[in-house]
């Protein structure tokens, strides 16, 4: 009997102790980043361009650049996951296709982001001729996104209680109505959920934009969808890696990293917020 | 009207619902059809051919065998299969020390006709020549048939040099065992420390603990793969340099330690998911008969969430091959069969990335890395299908 108590003791201990070695890693990661990012930065590195050879200044074309390509992929990938899982929950049957269309979904979802950075790279840079560009590297992203967004929409659908749907159609209205008015109101917020992880994802993604819109050194901000741009995480990897003087580089390198983790972190939060809200009002 | 909006809006909706189908399908069909190429190119470089005299026996040389005819790790025809005489290696660049280029012509109008004579006059030589100037009798010489670059180069070939002179080498193998050293390494360091950390979250922990450490979890998942990368970079790969008295830091167990950490809130979200499944009916049963919580845990949920668990690790190992930026910056990148997980390897992804904004569009080496991306792929797909298969079986055994 005692010794049964022991054990457990002893493997109780040693998962907590895993439990909290989890959270030791990511305070290790985001001290570290914070540490020696947080003496960097300023409002001047925020606001400016990067100078001398990318050694001094700020990362302003790289904080802009990532913004164009958060919203160009969320204009891109939003209306079309809405739709798709309004589909697959709304009209769909409960039949092979639908089931070969989410295997699909999942499908899409495990496929490395590199080789989404070929296929854009193909299809939207070379065979539509859009060039490195803000518009083919948005495509790109909005394509590795798709997933995330259709999944968090589909289960916000399912939330939405049947009765409301049934009351929605007693009183008259028709489908469309009925998802336009009663369906996606009432799933809203959650949607709102996987738009804010998908801009979490897409500001730190580099593999997809590396062929498609990344510039290594661009100081000036773009006219057009279709001028290339800097981007954060493809900036923190020039200066980590290839930059003219990498040690020389090494302060901005660690700001930039700061700046991508506090992106990151806002938005988890963000969502985490919207989300308890929902669940508190439901 | 509004019927017919009404019906334009569905069918709007219908379409979007394929919309993911459509695009697996479109990135398989874009890979493949920029890759598949590669198996038509010649083994020797595009726009250049090589000759032989005529009393050489040798028709045509592997891409191996000529690697190492222009290394000069072979220095004789008897080793190729010819007479035994020793090789003498002619570059095309070599005839501007041996003709002026008045002796060339006007536009190295004569060049052909003196290339023609050099390689007539040594029954030894091998000359790496441009078609453009590629003699125009065949007196005395003969051009090596071309081969074309075969299945067997690109899958079991052992040496990755793309960029090689006369004939490229696109052997995956170090490419596909590096990624593979990298994940598993990467995997067996995770799953001990995810799995634990899921039965903790799921069983042990109080709500309370739960209520911050859940987050946590999250926030590893959001951290993006350059930051991870540059950490590894910056203080992982210093670290493993030290500890291992090693020349230089970025190993593949550094990649693996840091894919570890990346691979880490999938396997746990996963494996906790599946352990909550567990039948509440289950538990108590097994606390009535007198089991400690342990007990429980030990024999009744583990075994209950064994395929989930499972999944999980499937999946960990899907995110580990095909992660990119992180083990890009940190596992060195040398193309090279690994021996031992303390050496630098490249892995495919790794390789796509670092080399691609380098290959000419529509050449071998752009045709090998949109295969590679095949290759991938399909890894990855089997990884998912493997995965949905173990998370979708029944455990209940009679």
């Amino acid at each position: 009997m005692q010794s049964k108590k022991i054990k457990e003791q002893i493997a109780f201990t040693i998962f907590r102790l895993l439990g909290f070695s989890v959270l030791g890693i990511l305070f290790w990661i985001l001290g570290f980043i914070t540490y020696n990012g947080i003496r960097v930065i300023s409002w001047k590195f925020i606001f400016s361009y990067p100078t001398e050879g990318m050694t001094a200044g700020g990362i302003f074309p790289a904080i802009i650049g990532t913004l164009y390509l958060i919203i160009g992929s969320i204009l891109f990938a939003f209306p079309l996951g809405i739709m798709s899982a309004i589909y697959t929950v709304e009209y769909a049957k409960d039949n092979w296709l639908t089931k070969f269309i989410r295997i699909m979904t999942n499908n899409l979802a495990s496929i490395p982001s590199i080789v989404f950075g070929l296929f854009g790279m193909t299809l939207f840079v070379n065979i539509l001729g859009f060039g490195d560009s803000i518009l083919a590297g948005s495509l790109t992203l909005g394509l590795l996104i798709l997933p995330v967004v259709i999944r968090t929409t589909e289960e916000a659908l399912k939330a939405v209680p049947k009765s409301y749907r049934l009351g929605s159609i007693a009183l008259g209205a028709n489908k469309i109505q009925t998802i336009k008015r009663v369906v996606l109101p009432a799933a809203f917020p959650n949607i709102i959920t996987g738009l804010i992880l998908s801009i979490g994802r897409v500001s730190g993604e580099t593999a997809p934009i590396l062929f498609t819109v990344a510039a290594y050194f661009l100081p000036k901000l773009p006219q057009g969808i279709f001028d290339q741009v800097m981007a954060l995480p493809y900036h923190l990897y020039v200066l980590a890696t290839s930059g003219t003087d990498i040690e020389a580089s090494r302060p901005m390198a660690y700001g930039t990293a700061l700046v991508l983790i506090v992106i990151v972190l806002i938005m988890n939060t963000l969502a985490g917020i919207v989300k308890k809200r929902f669940e508190k009002n439901k | 009207m509004k019927k017919f909006t009404d019906k334009l809006v569905e069918g709007l909706f219908k379409m979007s619902g394929a919309v993911t189908s459509i695009m697996v399908l479109l990135i398989i069909v874009f890979l493949f059809k920029e890759g598949i190429g590669l198996f038509n190119a010649s083994t020797v470089e595009k726009g250049y051919t090589l000759f032989v005299n005529s009393n050489n026996p040798i028709e045509k040389l592997s891409p191996e065998s000529l690697k190492k005819v222009f290394d000069g790790e072979v220095e004789n025809w008897k080793a190729l299969g010819g007479k035994d005489e020793s090789i003498r290696v002619f570059r095309f660049d070599e005839i501007f020390s041996l003709y002026s280029d008045e002796e060339l012509g006007t536009d190295y109008a004569l060049l052909p006709q003196k290339l023609g004579e050099i390689i007539q006059s040594d029954a030894t030589i091998i000359a790496y020549v441009p078609q453009k100037y590629k003699p125009k009798s065949t007196d005395g010489i003969k051009e090596l048939e071309h081969i074309k670059i075969s299945l067997n180069d690109f899958f079991l070939g052992r040496e990755w040099l793309p960029t090689a002179t006369p004939a490229p080498l696109f052997g995956i193998v170090p490419l596909v065992l590096g990624t593979l050293l990298v994940s598993l390494i990467a995997i067996l360091i995770a799953i001990p420390l995810g799995v634990g950390v899921a039965i903790y979250l799921a069983k042990i922990a109080s709500e309370n603990v739960r209520k911050f450490l859940k987050p946590a979890i999250e926030l590893l998942a959001g951290i993006p793969s350059v930051v991870y990368g540059f950490f590894g970079l910056v203080v992982l790969a210093p670290i493993v340099q030290k500890a291992g008295a090693l020349s230089m830091g970025e190993t593949a167990f550094t990649g693996s330690l840091i894919l570890a950490i990346m691979a880490l809130p999938t396997i746990i979200s996963i494996a906790e998911d599946a352990m909550r499944n567990t039948p509440k009916a289950m538990q108590d049963a097994s606390l009535a008969l007198g089991a400690t919580k342990w007990q429980t845990i030990h024999k009744v949920i583990i075994p209950y969430a064994s395929s989930g668990i499972a999944a999980a690790v499937v999946l960990g190992v899907g995110r580990a091959i095909g992660e990119t930026m992180a083990v890009l910056m940190v596992t060195g990148n040398a193309a090279v069969i690994p021996h031992s997980m303390f050496e630098s390897v490249r892995t495919i992804p790794a390789t796509i990335a670092a080399e691609l904004g380098e290959a000419p569009a529509g050449g071998t080496h752009y045709q090998s890395l949109f295969l590679l991306g095949c290759v991938l792929f399909v890894i990855t797909l089997i990884i998912s299908i493997i995965a949905e298969v173990i998370s979708s079986r029944k455990i209940f055994k009679e």
